[in-house]
């Protein structure tokens, strides 16, 4: 069980935060080619389930699997994303991300007065606190390879 | 336990092969009075909601028929135009009939065709190394199931999130592909399969899978 790295990214796709912890591969790009990538392929993959969705989709798109890794998805209503890399193994990942938001981020990001919003977090603060919260939850486990 | 759809796609990103298993047809009808509490997008192509859901109509859903007379793109099919039809007070109260949109042919083509650069940027973005692309995604409303083969070609399944044994499936679909289409004389490579004992064993095999599981194939 691990926790590979995180992006937090507003609604005009600007990357807010990024965050790595066990990451083993580099994808050899800088990282706001990578953010932009990896915007570009979740906007596709939203329009993508909306449009080959059998019935009328209500949160859309959860997460996708490879043999390798999990890529978590949530998105806020006000546009808010979060993208949680973890193990194919982990479970619950959903809540664990609202958990994020509702305790960390709204906590030290929106009640921050030095954050302008829409602009990248710098805050330590938040660094410090979305750190913990990882590494003490059950996600992030010692890594068995 | 529903399988919604089964797409083929070949090693160049070209949708050859679909096939439309259950999919529920959703359709609305309801009588509105004068003004109507749903706005409306009028595109030449079609009569969209755009704002406001109620008794199943949803943001998205396509006007279909006004008072049991079909609409095809924005105009009835006596000729006259839908905006004219809704904004005159003098018509109603006006029957109006919704339905969520039926993917045409060549919107099927277009997302097979999205669906490949996805599948490869994943396995880019990949954190660990030598990842694979993308195998499972779901949404709240289904979950896709992809199996790709060592030459290229990739095999989904569109199915409700809780259906299970679909990896077995896919590799199955995979026998049915190497028996029916590719021993068959007449199909070449990287074109459409048009092959009918591939469409029926199909078939069959989704009828049984929904019906007994996979216990027995």
């Amino acid at each position: 069980m691990t926790i590979y790295n995180m992006y937090v990214f507003d609604k005009y796709g600007t990357l807010l935060y990024y965050g790595e912890w066990n990451r083993l591969r580099k994808s050899g790009i800088t990282e706001q080619e990578e953010a932009k990538l990896m915007y570009g392929m979740l906007y596709s993959i939203k329009s993508f389930v909306c449009k080959i969705s059998p019935i009328d989709t209500k949160e859309g798109f959860l997460y996708y699997k490879t043999n390798k890794y999990a890529l978590h998805y949530l998105e806020t209503p006000s546009g808010l994303r979060f993208v949680l890399n973890t193990d194919i193994g982990a479970t619950n990942v959903k809540e664990f991300l609202q958990q994020i938001y509702a305790k960390i981020w709204v906590e030290y990001v929106v009640k921050d007065p030095l954050w302008t919003p829409g602009s990248p977090v710098s805050s330590d603060l938040f660094k410090l606190k979305l750190d913990d919260f990882i590494k003490q939850s059950s996600l992030y486990g010692i890594r068995t390879i | 336990m529903v399988i919604y759809g089964v797409y083929i796609i070949s090693k160049s990103g070209g949708l050859i092969f679909n096939h439309d298993h259950n999919v529920p047809r959703i359709e609305n009808e309801k009588t509105f009075s004068y003004p109507i509490d749903l706005v409306l997008d009028y595109e030449p192509k079609k009569v969209s909601v755009a704002f406001g859901q109620k008794g199943g109509i949803n943001v998205g859903h396509v006007l279909t028929s006004i008072n049991g007379i079909l609409v095809t793109g924005n105009v009835l099919e006596d000729g006259r135009d839908v905006k004219e039809v809704i904004e005159n007070r003098d018509n109603y109260p006006l029957n109006l009939k919704f339905s969520r949109p039926k993917m045409t042919t060549n919107e099927k083509i277009f997302l097979a065709s999205m669906f490949y650069p996805l599948f490869a940027i994943a396995s880019q973005l990949s954190p660990e190394p030598k990842s694979s692309g993308i195998e499972i995604l779901e949404a709240d409303t289904f979950k896709l199931h992809c199996f790709q083969t060592l030459t290229g070609v990739k095999f989904i399944i569109i199915a409700e999130p809780a259906q299970i044994g679909m990896d077995q499936l896919l590799r199955k679909i995979y026998e049915l592909y190497a028996d029916y289409v590719l021993k068959n004389p007449f199909y070449s490579l990287e074109m459409p399969i048009r092959c009918e004992l591939f469409d029926t064993n199909l078939q069959l095999l989704l009828d049984q899978v929904e019906k007994t599981g996979l216990a027995n194939i």
